[in-house]
């Protein structure tokens, strides 16, 4: 038994711990979860001390037989792209925790139930190596967000878990089918097999053939990342999800999508990546412009960091398809970032909401008087959001940037114009709720952070600052990962995207 | 190894400290450590510079990698020479005297701690900004003085003025830095590196050039991130409205030393320039317009830190013009007297502030008796800024003259104009505030000496700070052009400087009325351009609120709700249809179970048949 199945089994045993527990013991079932999420959390840390940056293939692997007709694996393992996804899905998972503890008053054996069921989806999706296993993960994860939405959510709850569960459902099933149409083309679901078959070049199909087998996985990925204009559903599972939902949904599973993009797009299906590059590096453009955009326009406070996200990972799906080892390394580092920063975002937001039960901007105002250390920590959030430098979220933009400039200047300079974006709608939001003058209905409610509060929200502000100034606890093991995707990704291709030798560069005339 | 990462972890330390303790701590804690902070990084800029004296060759020392992917390589690299030393002096020497000088100012503003917090903050990141050796560390110095502007500007955070004044400085500097990172993109790709030294050689060997290339793109870049932070047009429009903040603030930061750091990237990048002269041209062009501009309206200003604020952006042209025409070093030798002539200006406008509790020149006045120490010092700064002879401004100024004239002679003749503006708007504010008869009824009193004494400091330095030969002392790193000394174009633009003063005493003390009737007389452009030409109207027109409107009306309500969401829930409803009509099949009644089946075993025969029979 590695450390890595452990870590992926604990979240499961808690879960059914969790579940012979006593209904109306909800002290009990709080402790033990978070006791269950924190271990899950320690433990995972192994995982990244035990991790070798320069050792090739994926590591804490286990590959063990599962269902024999046809040949579904257990097989999981790490490497550099997994593993930081699996820590922040570990560290997440208490936060969440935590965030939850007073808000989550009504059925709160099964909240805690089905967060945990959670946890233990998406970092089976991080870790999956058998394309069958990976879609038994990838919808294992589905049903507990749908329920979290769909239970303790706001008032149009149901209409957004819905949406949310059909969105997904549409491109998971287009996923299957690409991953029954492998299996039938090669009669295995096993990653590692997959690609030592492209390695020699067996795995080889027709133009057509790989260019659908890629835009089924794309499609799907492309809908949680989401994708402009597949993201619709993303602003109404925020806006009604509650606050350890909205933080689980925006900082882990939208980086299932990028992840897929990584994972299985680049190395399975290198042409038809290629070739849809320009399509999809547009769109992530206008992603990048049209989500900063419209963020900045909300008057609602989840509705606006809903569409941060759609404009933030833009980045990440610009970074991967400009098949540079920065931009990809960016892309990487950006799921990241934003899990740490749009998590906080959304924990902020729901601080504010225990106190004032509103979303909307204007019935704040003036909150930073009465809690100055709310103020404080949501400055720092929202200026890590906007990409100043020394916080987490510069790092990987300027990898996305610069990695994209080695490719096409005009790219990078629309995407950078995000930047300027993401200054107007953060500053705005943040004038509007913490300065001026406080109305009397702030004063009556708004209090500042407390110790249960402050403890969720320290470890994401640490990191803010160590991601984006100690880059090398995280980036090595990312970029060795990159090269070897990079490296699958240029197999068979007659290079398309040109890569400009240093002094050869285009520029702007 | 001289450790320069201490010269700005002293204040960094500082933040931290006051941040999390000095809300608690006693107002002599905050002081002590604020202060003692940045004297200690004065202290150890001045052991640094003696210990590398006379700094011949730049002095860098490399710690370790902060971004490191592909071919990427930037580490946390500080680096002296003689233009950062320059810069260190500034920063720090002028920081100091006004830091002192707060401790007067905010004695009885809430927020105490903050505001020193965030005032050492500001001297972290300029000090890592001056003392970056590589384009990235620069940048984060960059954007940090531009965060510490932002808090500084909006620290009144109750006044919604003071917030706008935040939001705009920062969101029109991002516009600049839009530019200065795409310059970072363009350099790294093409000379494969962020450093100093690196990019300056590969800029070197690339031939000069005389048609619009890689260089002439990078320099021109370089100007549009400069001219954000340096208040340049078309991105000026920040600077006046930042008159918001504390005014020590705007003598640190809006005077003294961030808004110069437009002008130290453009000297420090001087390499790239050189071999790029349309990009020093458009630098020569914009900072002349600039600076000519901004003077027009300073003469007509009431608000007296408004007055110095469009004081300050036109000096900057000045600054930006000695660059552009070749003079690197006069354009730094500027920047070093204007330190301390602008800082003297705005913190004798705070002692003034201090003593009415109004900013409105219209309701000082007879002020000269009440606040001595004020008013002399203040008035060295006003013969300084005016270039009288052998004042600190005199010197400077007189070489940018000089290049300029050497460049393009009209060059000369508009920049001698705006010199003869400034001698004008600054004695004018003078004679307004100290001169003829109180205009309102108020009890000033002098400043106390925490506040006098860095004024009175300041005040020698504007008078004797040009003797120090900055630029001749700077010709190892910035090659300056050897210019023909005439004394006719001196005398000219002394003279120039001369008849502003004359002609402000005439209009505001010998003739009091006499100003009044000419505005009346010139009418509508009078009111233009007391209304600052209506450029902040003009921007909010043309792309303030289309975009916002846009977004709004268009990108959201229209794309995103109508369209694509529409789309979406329009395939729910037709699906909910289909699925409406499908169940009507499941009507649970035998024979229509039985119909159904015949009818599917027809169409399959039917099908089979077609297809070619079974197989």
């Amino acid at each position: 038994m590695n450390l890595l199945n452990i870590v992926l089994a604990l979240p499961l045993a808690g879960f059914l711990v969790l579940l012979a527990l006593p209904k109306d013991r909800h002290e009990l079932i709080r402790r033990v979860a978070l006791a269950v999420s924190l271990l899950t959390f320690v433990l995972s840390l192994g995982l990244a001390a035990g991790f070798q940056d320069d050792a090739p293939g994926f590591q804490f692997a286990t590959d063990a037989p599962w269902i024999s007709s046809p040949a579904i694996r257990y097989h999981v393992g790490l490497d550099g792209v997994s593993l930081w996804l699996v820590i922040l899905t570990t560290l997440l998972t208490p936060i969440g925790i935590l965030v939850s503890w007073r808000s989550i008053t009504r059925s709160v054996k099964e909240f805690f139930v089905l967060f945990l069921l959670l946890e233990f989806g998406l970092a089976g999706v991080f870790v999956a190596l058998d394309l069958f296993l990976f879609y038994v993960f990838w919808e294992v994860s589905l049903v507990p967000m749908y329920f979290l939405i769909g239970i303790w959510g706001h008032e149009r709850r149901i209409y957004a878990a819905v949406k949310f569960f059909l969105f997904t459902m549409a491109g998971s099933v287009l996923m299957l089918a690409a991953i029954i149409w492998l299996y039938n083309t090669t009669g295995t679901f096993d990653f590692e097999v997959l690609l030592k078959l492209a390695a020699r070049g067996n795995l080889a199909f027709s133009k057509l053939e790989e260019l659908l087998l890629f835009l089924a996985f794309f499609v799907a990925f492309a809908i949680k990342v989401p994708l402009f204009p597949l993201h619709t559903w993303l602003p109404d599972a925020h806006v009604e999800a509650p606050t350890a939902g909205s933080v689980m949904l925006a900082s882990v599973m939208l980086k299932m999508g990028c992840y897929g993009l990584v994972r299985f797009c680049l190395p399975l299906f290198p042409r038809a990546s290629h070739q849809c590059a320009p399509w999809i590096v547009a769109l992530a453009i206008v992603g990048i412009i049209y989500g900063a955009l419209v963020a900045m326009v909300q008057p609602n406070m989840k509705k606006l960091v809903a569409y941060t996200s759609v404009s933030h990972l833009g980045f990440v799906v610009l970074g991967v398809f400009s098949f540079t080892q920065m931009g990809l390394d960016g892309a990487v580092y950006q799921m990241i970032n934003h899990g740490i920063s749009t998590g906080a975002l959304f924990i902020l937001v729901g601080y504010l909401y225990e106190r004032q039960h509103s979303l909307e901007i204007v019935d704040y105002g003036g909150v930073a008087t009465p809690a100055p250390c709310l103020a404080g920590v949501f400055m720092v959030t929202a200026l890590a959001s906007a990409g100043l430098p020394v916080l987490n979220n510069f790092v990987g933009e300027f990898l996305v940037l610069q990695g994209t400039a080695q490719v096409s200047l005009k790219w990078t300079a629309l995407a950078a114009t995000g930047v300027i974006l993401a200054a107007c709608y953060m500053l705005w939001l943040y004038q509007r709720v913490f300065f001026g003058e406080t109305p009397e209905h702030v004063r009556a409610h708004v209090y500042d952070l407390k110790a249960r509060e402050w403890a969720a929200m320290l470890p994401l502000i640490v990191l803010m600052v160590w991601l984006g100034t100690a880059t090398r606890t995280f980036l090595p093991p990312i970029s060795a990962a990159n090269a070897r995707i990079l490296e699958q990704s240029q197999a068979n291709v007659e290079v398309q995207v040109r890569l400009v030798p240093p002094g050869e560069a285009r520029y702007a005339r | 190894m001289q450790h320069l990462w201490l010269i700005p972890l002293f204040p960094l330390l500082g933040f931290l400290v006051n941040l999390l303790f000095g809300r608690r701590a006693s107002k002599a804690a905050v002081n002590a450590v604020a202060i003692g902070s940045v004297l200690l990084s004065f202290l150890w800029a001045l052991k640094t510079l003696a210990a590398l004296w006379p700094i011949e060759e730049a002095h860098v020392e490399r710690y370790f990698a902060w971004i490191q992917s592909g071919e990427l390589r930037v580490g946390y690299d500080l680096g002296v020479d003689r233009l950062t030393a320059v810069m260190l002096m500034v920063v720090t020497g002028v920081g100091l005297l006004i830091h002192i000088y707060s401790i007067g100012y905010m004695a009885h503003e809430g927020g105490y701690y903050r505001f020193f917090a965030y005032l050492n903050l500001f001297m972290f990141f300029m000090l890592t900004l001056v003392l970056a050796a590589n384009y990235l560390v620069m940048f984060v110095g960059w954007e940090g003085v531009g965060l510490c502007s932002y808090l500084l500007i909006g620290f009144w955070f109750l006044k919604k003025s003071a917030t706008d004044a935040g939001n705009k400085a920062f969101i029109v500097n991002r516009v600049g830095d839009f530019g200065f990172s795409l310059a970072l993109f363009l350099m790294f790709v093409n000379f494969g590196s962020l450093d100093f030294g690196a990019v300056f050689a590969a800029a070197a060997e690339r031939p000069i050039e005389e048609r619009a290339g890689l260089l002439t793109v990078i320099g021109l870049l370089l100007l549009v991130g400069a001219a954000g932070k340096s208040a340049q047009i078309p991105l000026y429009v920040w600077l006046p409205d930042a008159m918001e903040g504390p005014t020590p603030v705007s003598a640190l930061i809006h005077a003294a030393t961030m808004v110069t750091a437009g002008v130290y990237m453009v000297a420090r990048s001087s390499a790239i320039y050189l071999h790029a002269p349309l990009a020093m041209e458009a630098v020569a062009w914009i900072g002349l317009l600039t600076a000519f501009f901004a003077a027009t309206i300073g003469l007509t200003q009431f608000d007296i830190k408004k007055v110095f604020a469009y004081s300050t952006i036109s000096q900057l042209g000045y600054m930006f013009l000695a660059c552009g025409v070749g003079a690197f070093g006069a354009g730094i030798f500027h920047l070093w007297t204007h330190a301390f002539f602008k800082a003297l200006l705005f913190l004798g406008a705070g002692s003034v502030i201090h003593a009415v509790h109004d900013q409105d020149l219209r309701n000082m006045g007879g002020l000269r008796s009440k606040t001595p120490i004020t008013f002399w010092t203040l008035l060295c700064a006003a013969v300084s800024i005016s270039g009288v002879p052998f004042t600190a401004g005199f010197f400077s100024k007189d070489e940018i003259l000089l290049a300029a004239y050497h460049h393009a002679p009209w060059m000369y003749w508009l920049g001698t104009l705006t010199a003869g503006m400034t001698a004008f708007y600054v004695f004018r504010a003078i004679f307004l505030a100290f001169f003829g008869q109180p205009r309102t009824e108020h009890h000033a009193h002098e400043s106390p000496p925490v506040m006098t004494l860095p004024l009175a400091a300041l005040a020698v330095l504007s008078l004797v700070g040009g003797y120090f030969g900055v630029s001749r002392w700077l010709e190892p790193v910035l090659p300056g052009v050897e210019v023909p000394h005439d004394q006719r174009l001196v005398a000219i633009s002394v003279a120039a400087g001369l008849a502003g003063i004359g002609l402000a005493w005439l209009f505001y003390v010998a003739r009091p009325g006499l100003a009044d009737r000419v505005a009346a007389r010139l009418g509508w452009l009078y009111r233009l351009v007391l209304d600052k030409y209506r450029i902040d109207e003009l921007y909010g027109w043309i792309v303030v609120k289309p975009v916002v409107d846009g977004s709004r009306g268009v990108l959201w309500k229209a794309v995103d709700v109508a369209v694509v969401d529409g789309a979406v829930n329009g395939i729910g409803a037709r699906a909910c249809g289909i699925g409406g009509v499908l169940r009507r099949l499941q009507s649970g009644n035998i024979r229509s179970y039985a119909a159904w089946v015949a009818l599917g075993a027809l169409a399959a025969l039917l099908a089979v048949g077609l297809a070619g029979g079974a197989r």
